[in-house]
């Protein structure tokens, strides 16, 4: 049954639609991933702010490369890692534009530390969606710097070492003890009350940028089922029971 | 009639799953049907359970839901 086909009785009003800003073409993502949640998330947010005309987004390298096939906005499609600098060039160029970039943890955490460290610690303003899913997705399940111990990947079969990989890198606390950033926060996806504070932290985020209040980042925790080699509900089952007490929720830094 | 309809769009979901274990009342499940991609997709299999609540949409990581809910007006005029 797809909606073209349906006809809905008369009496019955519409609550949940694919938002405007996400264009039809269908997700890359595997089944399951909670990527698509954090893609439509966003697209939500730039409608409700009607700030859909200015916003260019940022698209990665990792499982959302093909980023700017999912929106109907502007995109900029930037080297591994490189997005905050690309951003920092964006906005300071055009200060009218709404400039996000999404990056995942390989792209942000691993190779972009030093960009979006710096980008941080400036206080640029703009917004970075970051999705920590604890593993290098698109290149075939490798570790990532936030892997967490133990946790077993292509490249750490018999689970991670810390004595010869070292520990998770949680870049929000790292961020947040910057004074340059504005908002500083980390969610997670799992399930329906927590996508939706997810929302509302990415509809802070965005509005601390039309406001020009400066660099905010929202860390979205999300499982990926493929390289956990798991079904979509049992990883997020691992997600809530593994990955959420080294990576505690909450708003980590929020300047006034 | 039931409080809520949901609308799978079968072409764009990927039978992950997620919507059917979200789903306080039960209300979703696999289908006997493949779409174009191979994919054994969701379908409402108790539809008259459904509240219109969204949270199957919510987490359907490939947007293939849509919900509609009965207007407040027309539930009172049923009653």
């Amino acid at each position: 049954m797809s909606p073209a086909e349906t006809t809905i009785p008369q009496g019955y009003g519409k609550v949940f639609s694919r938002p405007q800003s996400l264009s039809d073409a269908p997700t890359t993502y595997c089944p399951g991933c909670l990527h698509g949640v954090a893609t439509r998330l966003i697209a939500e947010v730039i409608d409700e702010l009607g700030i859909k005309d200015r916003t260019v987004g940022i698209a990665p390298v990792g499982c959302a490369v093909f980023l700017y096939r999912f929106y109907n906005l502007d995109f900029v499609q930037a080297s591994h890692g490189r997005a905050c600098a690309v951003a920092t060039g964006l906005k300071r160029a055009n200060s009218d534009l709404m400039v996000f970039s999404y990056q995942g943890d390989g792209d942000l955490a691993a190779i972009g530390t030093a960009e979006t460290v710096h980008a941080a610690n400036r206080g640029e303003n703009f917004t970075v969606v970051f999705i920590n899913n604890q593993i290098y997705g698109m290149t075939g399940g490798e570790m990532a710097p936030t892997t967490l111990p133990g946790q077993r990947t292509t490249t750490t079969p018999r689970g991670r070492d810390v004595a010869s990989t070292g520990y998770p890198l949680r870049i929000s606390e790292m961020l947040a003890q910057l004074d340059g950033p504005r908002y500083i926060t980390r969610q997670s996806l799992h399930d329906a009350p927590h996508i939706a504070k997810s929302r509302k932290a990415l509809l802070t985020a965005f509005s601390n940028q039309l406001e020009g209040k400066g660099f905010s980042m929202v860390e979205l925790v999300a499982a990926c089922p493929t390289n956990f080699k798991m079904s979509p509900d049992k990883a997020n089952k691992w997600l809530v029971e593994q990955a959420l007490p080294a990576y505690p929720l909450g708003d980590l830094k929020v300047k006034e | 009639m039931a409080k809520g309809i949901t609308v799978i769009d079968k072409e764009r979901c990927k039978g992950c799953g997620l919507c059917i274990s979200a789903c306080p009342f039960g209300v979703l499940g696999f289908s006997d049907e493949h779409n174009s991609s191979g994919y054994n997709v969701a379908t409402a299999v108790a539809p008259e359970q459904c509240t219109g609540c969204t949270i199957c949409a919510q987490i359907c990581p490939d947007v293939a839901i849509e919900v509609y809910r009965k207007e407040k007006a027309e539930s009172k005029e049923a009653a």
